[in-house]
């Protein structure tokens, strides 16, 4: 499988229980592949699933049905079955994801947020600060933040922590969820070398972008995700 | 991760008498897997917890664990002496109420060091030395150590507590809501620290709790408990992302944003 | 009508001497087990010997010789009572010589006089589990004592070291019995222990309060536990007896006067004595002599 990621067929809806068992149909039928190399960016208006659908590729979401297929250790998976310890197997070594915001953990420094990643790999914890390093400076974090802890950091620096969190491993998938939405030109033209560097290296990647310029600069292509809408299926 | 399960449940149940504890409980743990038994009081998670760490004998059930040398023991079938062996080698269990798991009238050294008396260690200096080392370990400053538990903080027992759990090198830990009784500056401090020993030491834990952010943090894996049943279980993202069952909506969704 | 017939020889009635026999016998089997027994209701207060006083009234026999002691001595109220107990009771022949007899009863002390294969030492004990003061529930440590789990007794060295520098327990110094069974010797002072180990004489230990009945066959292993780094030592002292100048005994202080006036003698008051019938002499002894005309 020289195709990183091949989504086939996948469906999506929430139950809400709480309102009278109410469903709710997310996207249906979604089918598409990454290649190596390649900046896919899903497009279509807003509320129309796309943070779903990195969601349910990470497995932070169940699908209802369908398949999620990445190549791990010479297996293909696919996730939309997996149990969860082949899918944490699979995050910590196949499928990185930055997320829009970062879920802080109490106490842990700027610095081990970013190294923690490459440890669980096994990487010496000093290689990997020092990467982290490299990663923070780069991305004009300040470095008198570096040891604190990212909870009371502004937007724009949590940002900047999760994407050196992100993109201090060499995952092969990385699902990118508004990475720049709360930076600056300067460090949005930062992420965008950053993510050319990484198509260079063969990653592919998924993201969402609302910022027209970064979009243009990053994709090789849009996935409007409004034909897998099943409103528009049911219309 | 090692390709064979640490643990294997196989339909667990307890009743007391008509009324149910915990009812047909199945799963596998795999080793360096933290995996959340979540519910409300009285969901039989405790009761479940305590019939896996063998404090409780199941009504019916079976529960195979993985022995340091590979082979699988039913731990049921095990003598008492044998059981007991186990918890105070390979397995730790901490309780909510750090004055169930601690000796309080015995210095945090001598707490630590039991279980290396216990297994034989025979030299002073060397179980000291150890002992100190754990206390450093779990933040406790080393000039504590001839203090007894009785002149510590809420946060500072528990995290002795830890320390006399894991100075053998266990392979599992059960823990039964370790954060309880403590306010919540001390949690944070203490969730932190498990999570970090629990990654370093890569421990199996099971750990009953019913504060989503806990197993949020601490956890894998997680399984949502309801009049004695498992109701939901997955991936901890997932359940918490995208719960489906009824009752985890309703847990998910009671929770207190700050 | 004589003293002896209102009462069964040795006072307790021949079932439960029956009783009492059967569980020495399974303590003899089982050298360092606790087993229990139907302690009796006894003609002296708990604290005063009762559980020994059971014990020799079922060994006794009519030509046996007994000797008693409290401490070292033959002459205190507690060693002085027990005595005319079983002269009464009994009218067995009673001894201070240690070599004489044939069953010595004692609280706290071992003769120095190494005791022989034909005599039976029998200890009186108040509290018989050792694992008492750090595990208080009684069917826990049953367990642990089935299990061999001993790691707490070490936690109670550990802490005397800890807190002193050193293992600061002088009596009832727990001991391993046979490689098996962790035992108390009782208020016993840790000098002692060392006499227990491979002693050819029968040791049984009896604790009326507690209910329980062990003991040391003779010629077995018993072994002072301790640390790699802080091995067990018995006490020393810096001089000899002052009455009969006797070395390596145990030896009690006595206060001479209200000017920090003192001397160190033999606790066991037999030996001391038999030392000067031969002609020992330590140093205090003239003196008091001097200072009594």
């Amino acid at each position: 499988m020289t195709t990183p990621l091949i989504v086939s067929d996948v469906s999506k809806s929430f139950t809400m229980h709480l309102r009278g068992g109410l469903r709710l149909p997310v996207v249906a039928n979604v089918r598409f592949s990454l290649a190596r190399g390649e900046c896919v960016v899903l497009g279509g208006p807003s509320g129309i699933g796309k943070s779903s659908i990195l969601k349910m590729l990470y497995g932070n979401y169940a699908v209802d049905s369908g398949q999620i297929l990445v190549r791990h250790c010479d297996q293909i998976i696919d996730l939309a079955s997996a149990e969860p310890r082949v899918v944490l197997q699979t995050r910590r070594d196949v499928l990185g994801y930055v997320s829009q915001f970062l879920r802080t953990v109490p106490r842990v420094s700027a610095l081990d947020v970013v190294a923690e990643p490459l440890i669980a790999r096994g990487t010496p914890a000093g290689d990997a600060r020092e990467r982290a390093e490299e990663l923070l400076a780069r991305l004009n974090l300040p470095k008198d933040l570096w040891q604190l802890p990212p909870a009371t950091f502004s937007g724009g620096e949590q940002q900047r922590v999760n994407i050196a969190r992100g993109f201090i491993t060499d995952h092969r998938i990385l699902l990118l969820d508004e990475p720049t939405a709360s930076l600056d030109a300067a460090n949005r033209a930062i992420v965008v070398d950053m993510i050319q560097a990484k198509k260079e290296q063969g990653v592919a990647l998924l993201g969402i972008f609302h910022d027209e310029e970064v979009r243009e600069a990053v994709a090789d292509r849009i996935l409007d995700v409004s034909q897998f809408s099943p409103r528009k299926v049911a219309a | 991760m090692s390709d064979q399960p640490l643990l294997n449940v196989r339909g667990v149940s307890k009743f007391y008498g008509s009324r149910v504890g915990c009812m047909d409980v199945s799963f596998d743990l795999w080793p360096g897997e933290v995996l959340a038994i979540v519910g409300e009081s009285g969901s039989g998670k405790t009761t479940l917890l305590n019939c896996l760490a063998t404090r409780l004998m199941p009504t019916t059930g079976c529960v195979q664990y993985r022995m340091r040398g590979g082979n699988l023991r039913d731990l049921y079938q095990m003598s008492d002496a044998e059981r007991r062996f186990l918890m105070r080698t390979d397995w730790g269990f901490v309780h909510q109420n750090p004055a169930d798991g601690l000796r309080m009238t015995v210095s945090a050294g001598a707490n630590v060091g039991e279980r290396l008396m216990a297994v034989g260690n025979r030299h002073y200096g060397n179980i000291r030395t150890t002992a100190s080392d754990w206390l450093e370990r779990v933040e406790i400053a080393q000039d504590r150590i001839d203090d007894q538990p009785r002149a510590f903080s809420g946060g500072m027992r528990q995290r002795l507590q830890i320390a006399r759990n894991l100075v053998t090198s266990p392979r599992l830990v059960f823990m039964d809501e370790p954060t309880g009784g403590l306010d919540v500056s001390v949690q944070a401090r203490l969730l932190d620290l498990v999570r970090g020993l629990v990654s370093d030491l890569g421990l199996a834990v099971i750990v009953v709790t019913h504060d989503l952010a806990v197993a949020r943090l601490l956890s894998h894996r997680m399984m949502v408990m309801k009049g004695g049943k498992v109701i939901e279980q997955g991936l901890t993202d997932r359940v918490l992302d995208d719960p489906r069952e009824p009752y985890t909506q309703l847990l998910v969704s009671s929770i207190l944003q700050v | 009508m004589t003293a002896l017939a209102d009462y069964n020889f040795a006072y307790l009635d021949e079932q439960t001497k029956r009783m009492i026999r059967r569980a020495i016998l399974k303590a003899i089997a089982i050298p360092g087990y606790q087993v229990p027994f139907a302690s009796r209701e006894m003609p002296m207060p708990y604290g005063w010997g009762t559980g020994g006083v059971q014990v020799t009234a079922s060994i006794l026999g009519p030509h046996d010789v007994l000797k008693v002691i409290d401490q070292g001595a033959d002459d205190t109220t507690n060693a002085v009572s027990i005595r005319a107990f079983f002269q009464k009771v009994a009218n067995v022949a009673v001894t201070t010589k240690t070599s004489e007899a044939t069953i010595i009863q004692t609280r706290h002390r071992i003769p120095e006089e190494t005791l022989g294969v034909n005599q039976v030492l029998v200890y009186q004990v108040p509290i018989p589990e050792p694992l008492r003061f750090l595990e208080p529930r009684e069917t826990e440590t049953r367990q642990m004592h089935a299990l061999e789990e001993y790691g707490l007794m070490h936690v109670k060295l550990y802490e005397d070291i800890a807190r002193h520098g050193r293992i600061a327990t002088t009596y009832a110094y727990p001991v391993k019995v046979a490689g098996r069974y962790v035992m108390d010797p009782s208020p016993t002072p840790k000098f002692d222990n060392p006499k227990m180990n491979q002693s050819a004489a029968l040791q049984l230990f009896g604790a009326g309060r507690e209910k329980r009945i062990y003991a040391v066959p003779p010629y077995t292993d018993v072994v002072s536990l301790d640390f790699e780094d802080h091995p067990f030592e018995v006490q020393t002292f810096e001089k000899p007896c002052a009455l009969c100048g006797a070395r390596h005994v145990y030896l009690d202080e006595v206060v001479l006067d209200d000017k920090g006036g003192r001397m160190f003698v033999c606790s066991d008051t037999d030996f001391c004595e038999t030392r000067r019938e031969e002609g020992h002499r330590g140093e205090m002894l003239g003196d008091i002599k001097e200072a009594a005309e």
